[in-house]
């Protein structure tokens, strides 16, 4: 059964965004990430226009991510300070990001810049999970391995502007994680990703929260990004299809939920690195077709379609 | 679709047998079934029927073309080993959408030049690129955007043929793909004989988003941020109210 996308101006088979939602959904759900970054390359691959793919995917992100970002704060999980400053730097970097993004598509540079973009950052964060993985996995087979140390003085400390977050139990400077916000927030408006896989490591390493604070703080600015992104997208370039979204949701709660419950069967060192091999794969898909040649060295766009 | 077409053929007949009473008797009257191509939800693509009539015999081909747009070409070159875009050339006003059918190979009608003077020809759309560009250039440019939107499926070089059913009616069905743009079409209708042209007549024909699709369409069109908002709050109630039935598992 097609489907109309109203603003992507195209027929789409039903089944085939319902099953793309059920599985990065259930992707998500295994893996405790937002799954964006592979929802936008799918979109673009069954021929959505990546304006539209990009702007819709930011919009699905607000829905895969409340019921999350909600449960957390049930449970105390979230640093609300912690989750302004970086608000503060998201809403800037997306507000950036949807005008660098107009820019893109005025020059026509908007599908390299995102093909790029996620080669970029897929390549050098699967590479890290991977290493990281592998190593956790061989630590637990030789347990007398080296520990850590709990705290490291960096430039980071030497920054002005020193903030105190209590419920983080941390005092840096505010210019972290608005500079981290700021960031994600431009990643979030180019490539329809939440950066909870940028901002997840980051708010371990570089800023030490404790682990029990992040995915809920994560969670928290993913989805008030995403829903400025959405709203700047639909002012700025008229690209948000609802219809489109309505649909990958439908799909992507049910997979959610399964995901999570098979996500519960594996041990967390094996699902890091299954998924810094997912992240891998799509990376050099992509950077391989970068350099294929294309059919047709000409491309034809209407002036004004999404 | 069959019974559309016979119901259409009958006001044809109806219309010839009436039209001798008056003394100028028509060379050519031709009319659609359907001026309204309805986008809906599950929409994939229209057929709208032509039908008409000739006084005598002659060869009829019909032309169809969509609202006038703007359109970007661009050419990639290889850089540092990946494909980029590198030239881009903007074509103004050219028709959206383009196909023509005829009841005889349109070479076997008139002479090409002929039928390109009149634009009754894909090659002989008018297409002038903006800026100075070399005339290789602008023909490599040219081809490149009637090969896309062939691609697309928004220009057809030989649509469903012109079919006569005897010597004076005719029909064809013209056929609509689901990315269809919106707006108004005009089909131009011509009739020639021996390599001249007799006869023209313009229809027109409207395709628009109607019902769900035309209210979200005009919706995000003529307020954005409101929109936005509800397109944000819509995604956050829907991801929160599926969560509920799993919530204590």
């Amino acid at each position: 059964m097609e489907i109309y996308l109203p603003i992507a101006g195209l027929s789409v088979d039903v089944l085939v965004l319902l099953g793309l939602g059920g599985v990065v959904g259930f992707l998500s759900g295994v893996f405790g990430v937002g799954g964006g970054f592979l929802l936008t390359p799918l979109l673009i691959f069954i021929g959505i226009p990546p304006a539209v793919a990009v702007a819709s995917a930011a919009n699905q992100l607000v829905g895969a991510s409340v019921s999350g970002a909600i449960g957390h704060w049930r449970r105390g999980n979230v640093d609300f300070q912690m989750g302004f400053v970086l608000l503060v730097g998201g809403f800037l970097g997306s507000g950036f990001g949807v005008w660098l993004f107009a820019l893109l598509r005025q020059i026509g540079q908007v599908e390299l810049a995102v093909s790029l973009l996620y080669v970029a950052l897929l390549g050098v964060l699967g590479v890290m999970m991977l290493i990281e993985s592998t190593r956790a996995i061989l630590r637990q087979r030789h347990p007398h391995g080296s520990r850590r140390k709990l705290h490291t003085h960096t430039w980071i400390h030497g920054l002005p502007l020193k903030m105190r977050f209590r419920r983080s139990k941390l005092y840096i400077s505010g210019m972290v994680p608005a500079g981290l916000g700021f960031f994600v927030g431009i990643l979030s408006a180019v490539m329809g990703v939440g950066g909870g896989f940028v901002m997840v490591p980051a708010m371990i390493y570089m800023l030490g929260m404790p682990t029990s604070v992040v995915p809920g703080t994560s969670l928290l600015q993913i989805v008030f990004v995403a829903a400025n992104v959405t709203v700047l997208q639909a002012v700025g370039n008229g690209t948000v299809d609802a219809v489109l979204t309505m649909t990958l949701l439908a799909g992507g709660v049910v997979g959610a939920q399964l995901g999570t419950r098979f996500g519960a069967l594996l041990r967390g060192e094996q699902l890091r690195a299954l998924l810094a091999l997912l992240v891998l794969g799509v990376a050099v898909k992509l950077a391989r077709d970068l350099g294929v040649r294309p059919d047709d060295l000409y491309s034809a766009v209407l002036v004004g379609s999404p | 679709m069959r019974a559309k077409l016979v119901g259409a053929l009958l006001c044809v007949l109806a219309l010839a047998t009436a039209a001798p009473r008056a003394a100028q008797a028509q060379e050519l009257e031709a009319e659609l079934t359907n001026h309204l191509v309805a986008i809906t939800t599950g929409f994939t693509g229209a057929n709208v029927v032509l039908f008409g009539s000739t006084e005598e015999k002659g060869d009829v081909i019909v032309v169809v073309q969509g609202p006038t747009r703007d359109i970007v070409v661009r050419q990639k070159s290889k850089i540092a080993s990946i494909w980029v875009n590198t030239t881009q050339v903007t074509f103004r006003s050219v028709p959206s959408f383009y196909s023509i059918s005829s009841s005889r190979p349109l070479n076997e009608i008139a002479p090409a030049r002929m039928l390109e003077a009149k634009q009754i020809s894909l090659e002989g759309l008018r297409l002038v690129p903006d800026g100075d560009l070399a005339p290789d250039e602008a023909q490599e440019f040219r081809t490149a955007l009637i090969r896309s939107q062939e691609r697309t499926g928004l220009y057809l070089a030989s649509a469903e043929p012109v079919k006569f059913e005897g010597d004076h009616l005719f029909h064809t069905t013209i056929a609509f793909p689901a990315n269809v743009p919106t707006g108004d079409f005009l089909v131009q209708v011509f009739l020639l004989r021996n390599s001249a042209l007799v006869k023209a007549q313009t229809l027109t024909l409207t395709v628009s988003q109607v019902g769900f699709d035309a209210r979200v369409h005009d919706f995000a069109d003529h307020d954005a941020l409101a929109y936005g908002i509800i397109a944000v709050a819509l995604a956050a109630l829907a991801g929160w109210l599926a969560s509920l039935p799993f919530r204590n598992a």
